[in-house]
């Protein structure tokens, strides 16, 4: 069996000739109008997907894509430029063009590089899934297909797709670092529609991270994901328009923490902060949350989707503590951020390529367990909403608010889990609904490896998690109003 | 790199594929230049500056195919991409629908669709520099409230999109774009809250920018009017969407009529061809002759040439929008609607799609609602296209009497498309094109507003 790929293995070097002697040159060339700091981003990205739809394997697709970011910063701004071509003239090119953010002499003649060894390796996988062959990855696909469509004969429409990647990045830094790694991703997601009476509903399930095809078993497997996206379409068949208006709510473990993600992790990102736009600036110190929630942000999760060695402007990463029993603690940085801020980095730089310029992102955002059962939980709620899976979410980070809807999601009923509801929007105040948490389960779930993360254009891979928490209050999106009530 | 040149590339990559075996092939390749400066503060924050180019190569054994991309042209990496897809076209399944589209079917618009102007990329750097920062300037001077910005950003870019197949088709375009936005920061000082909004100015050309001072007092009024915003009580009652939340509506409308989801049954549109589906107000046209139009093309990513569609006349759905494969799983023809991005194979996109305006000016649609919501912001992604349901997070002002009275936040909007298409009670006739969508202010019945 091969050795898993050492991150630091000389990629691009190997590949391209570039040596850190080309780096330090490039890096001159970048400050050679002044400036405080420079770095180059190398990317090389290689993609494999997959597509079953009707049964028929309809697209085979794969690509490569790789470049080179060179960004300077003058005080608080910013230059950047990328190319598609390692030609020594293009890269020269690229800094040139960066460079000229600062106006002034060079204040940086040379700049002596050493190789930094990684310290740690968060996804050794010893095959990347890139490097599988297709026919394998097929199977995993077919396999999903199939348990979908045997599920129940209501599952009328199956689309599977299957994606991976590894990316090479190496990043120099006029701080003379040269930092480098290796990065495999793979995701399986499967969709479902279920048709009964000409009403027809849908459901999905998907998973992955930084880890080769084995991974793909157990509660991982093509046909747990497949069980459970014919498994969501058929239950919505049944299900009834969902209440409007405020209520009690309980959040099913895992994925629903994209709760957190949208409440306040957007709202902590550094960017935001120092200047002074997002509903949490100038707030570290003060209660945000009840006592029973500690929220943090993890980039050094083994194998997961949102975990990374290094980020994207070469910094370790780091668990970060955001939330502590219910107190703001800390925001994301990068490194533009915690310079400006005056305040330790926390390895939260992230780019979505070469073709960006990396800013504060979440990485893996939890909330720890607590202590209490979710059994219990559900049937302290007299009439409220158990929500067990989500589509997506979104914010706006000055006003607060932020949405996530349901997919999948219940009546409780005297403490009951009664009848499935239709999908529902809920939304409600990022610096006010933590403090409304009453129980937190001992039960903490990160999502099984689907969170795609967009800011500012950049879209990067993230995790989330969370045990069963209670919500006294939030307010769902349907069209049932508890007490009717109509102006015309 | 010129037109021609970047055509003979993508025709050299078909000629190849044909050489090792393909039985047809299509190439998209696309090149292109890019700029943003952000302004913050009347400070420059970030300059960004490149040029990029890539292709993707579909290749097709009978009627099974596959793709790669890459942004490296030279002949080893085009020689390797081509053994790599041959490979994996064998590993796919037969697909009967699957291949080029007909040959009479291609074609090209014959005149100049206005997609690309020299003046944008000569703004001088300075001149893009200071329209961002005479935005923000603008928006901070227009009221005391306004005393922060996220920023403001000019965008120029231009790109040179060639396609070719094995067919014998080759053409290439050039098209070009700029624009602006600014966000300014509103500040309740007793409160402490604070509120956000944007607007923006984007054209093909220099010389069709809107005013950054326009753009700027534009901005700081919305994000003022959204000062000290509440929750409002849960209830049912007319809403009018303003025309850029308006546009959401078209793109979830677009969603329904695309030929992916309709082939699937994935669609609450699917099999109603020809029946009424919205009320007679409703008329949603896809004109792929707009000149200038940000969703024009002088032919689709198939070579298919574009046409005006009507979708859906006095509320009958008379056509879906489709590229080849959708046409052929639906025995139709194609709309010439196909879009691709480099990595895979041709889905369908809008051309210029829009809801025909009616005659209503939007204050006169606000003067007709005695108790009800308008909206004018919209987050979250709660619409199901399979069962029509729709449930999404809104802002906006609550109407007491035909006047905008207060600032609401925090409170959703549901209900059920196919419903929500037949009672809108009264369509605007504030018609813009800001985008490749683009609808006036519509007031629909029927709607729940969640809140307390």
């Amino acid at each position: 069996m091969k050795p898993p790929v050492n991150p630091n293995a000389p990629f691009f070097s190997e590949q391209y000739g570039i040596t850190p002697h080309d780096l330090e040159k490039y890096l001159a060339a970048a400050l050679s109008e002044g400036g405080d700091y420079a770095d180059l981003y190398f990317e090389h990205t290689t993609t494999s997907s997959i597509l079953i739809d009707e049964s028929l394997v309809k697209t085979a697709s794969e690509g490569i894509s790789m470049g080179c970011g060179v960004r300077v910063v003058a005080g608080e701004q910013t230059g950047y430029a990328y190319t598609d071509d390692l030609a020594p003239e293009r890269i020269l090119k690229a800094a040139g063009i960066a460079a000229r953010i600062a106006s002034g002499p060079a204040r940086v003649s040379s700049v002596g590089l050493s190789e930094i060894e990684p310290s740690h390796n968060f996804y050794p996988v010893a095959l990347p899934p890139t490097d599988r062959d297709l026919l394998d990855k097929l199977e995993l696909a077919r396999r999903a297909d199939r348990a979908a469509r045997a599920y129940h004969p209501g599952i009328q429409q199956v689309r599977v797709t299957y994606g991976d990647q590894i990316r090479h990045v190496q990043i120099a830094a006029s701080d003379g670092r040269i930092v480098a790694d290796f990065q495999p991703l793979v995701r399986l997601s499967v969709y479902a529609i279920a048709q009964r009476d000409g009403t027809r509903q849908s459901g999905s399930s998907g998973g992955g991270g930084r880890v080769g095809l084995e991974f793909f078993q157990g509660e991982n497997s093509p046909e747990h994901h497949a069980r459970e996206a014919a498994r969501q379409a058929m239950v919505q068949l049944d299900a009834k328009d969902a209440p409007a208006g405020e209520m009690e709510v309980v959040l099913a473990p895992g994925w629903p923490g994209i709760l957190l993600h949208e409440a306040i992790g957007h709202g902590l990102e550094a960017d935001f902060n120092r200047k002074q736009i997002s509903a949490f600036s100038g707030r570290i110190g003060q209660r945000v949350a009840s006592e029973q929630c500690t929220v943090v942000d993890d980039g050094t999760i083994p194998s997961r989707r949102g975990s990374i060695n290094v980020d994207d402007e070469g910094a370790p990463t780091q668990k970060t503590v955001l939330i502590e029993n219910g107190i703001l603690k800390g925001y994301l940085q990068d490194r533009l951020s915690s310079s400006l801020m005056k305040t330790p980095g926390t390895g939260n730089g992230r780019r979505e390529s070469y073709e960006h310029i990396p800013m504060p992102r979440m990485t893996n955002t939890y909330m720890l367990a607590g202590q209490d059962s979710p059994e219990d939980i559900i049937r302290s709620v007299k009439h409220g909403l158990y929500a067990v899976y989500f589509g997506g979410g979104q914010v706006d980070i000055t006003s607060g608010k932020f949405v996530f809807s349901a997919s999948e999601a219940y009546l409780i009923e005297d403490g009951k889990i009664t009848a499935p509801v239709k999908g529902a929007t809920l939304i409600g105040d990022g610096p006010t609904v933590l403090t409304r948490v009453t129980a937190v389960g001992n039960d903490l779930k990160l999502d099984p490896g689907i969170g795609t993360c967009g800011k500012d254009g950049q879209s990067v891979p993230v995790g989330v998690g969370i045990p069963t928490i209670k919500i006294s209050r939030l307010t769902v999106g349907g069209t049932a109003p508890r007490a009717a009530t109509s102006f015309m | 790199m010129s037109e021609s040149q970047l055509q003979e590339i993508a025709q050299d990559l078909i000629g190849r594929a044909m050489k090792s075996g393909a039985t047809a092939a299509d190439v998209i390749a696309r090149e292109g230049d890019e700029f943003s400066a952000t302004v913050r503060m009347g400070q420059i924050e970030n300059l960004k500056e490149a040029a990029s180019k890539i292709l993707g190569l579909r290749l097709f054994k009978g009627v099974r195919s596959a793709n790669s991309y890459s942004s490296d042209f030279s002949p080893s990496s085009l020689a390797r991409i081509v053994e790599r897809t041959l490979a994996m076209a064998g590993a796919t399944s037969d697909d009967p629908a699957n291949g080029l589209a007909e040959s009479e079917m291609l074609g090209q618009f014959p005149g100049d669709l206005g997609l690309y102007f020299q003046d944008v990329m000569e703004i001088p750097v300075e001149r893009r520099i200071a329209m961002a920062r005479q935005a923000e300037e603008a928006a901070l001077a227009f009221d005391p409230r306004i005393r922060n910005s996220e920023g403001a950003t000019f965008e120029a870019s231009s790109g040179t999109q060639a396609y070719a197949s094995s067919q014998g088709f080759a053409g290439s375009y050039r098209s070009s774009y700029c624009g602006f936005s600014v966000v300014p920061v509103a500040l309740d000082s007793a409160s402490g809250g604070m509120q956000r909004d944007y607007w923006y100015s984007a054209a093909r050309q220099a010389s069709g920018l809107e005013t950054p001072e326009s753009v700027g007092k534009r901005a700081a009024q919305r994000a003022l009017r959204k000062l000290g915003g509440r929750k409002v009580p849960t209830s049912r009652v007319p809403v009018i969407f303003d025309a850029e939340t308006a546009r959401s509506l078209l793109g979830h409308i677009f969603e329904a009529v695309r030929g992916d989801a309709i082939y699937r049954s994935a669609s609450f549109l699917a099999g109603k061809l020809h029946e009424g589906v919205a009320g007679e107000n409703i008329t949603v046209m896809d004109d792929g002759l707009r000149p200038s139009g940000f969703g024009s093309r002088p032919f689709d990513d198939e070579g298919v040439p574009p046409a005006v569609t009507a979708v859906i006349e006095k509320g009958v759905l008379r056509n879906y929008l489709l590229n080849t494969y959708t046409a052929r799983k639906l025995n139709l023809r194609t709309t010439g609607n196909a879009s691709r991005g480099v990595a895979g194979p041709p889905g369908v996109g809008p051309k210029n799609f829009y809801l025909q305006p009616g005659a209503h000016s939007p204050e006169e649609i606000i003067r007709s609602v005695k108790n009800g919501f308008y909206v004018t912001e919209l987050i979250g992604f709660g619409v199901n296209i399979v069962t029509g349901d729709y449930s999404r997070g809104a802002s906006g002002m609550w109407i007491e009497n035909g006047e905008l009275a207060y600032p609401v936040e925090e409170v959703t909007i549901a209900g059920n498309l196919p419903e929500m298409l037949r009672n809108v009670a009264m369509v605007g006739s504030d018609l813009e094109f800001r985008s490749p969508l683009a609808a006036p202010t519509l007031l629909v019945e029927g709607l729940t507003v969640a809140g307390v």
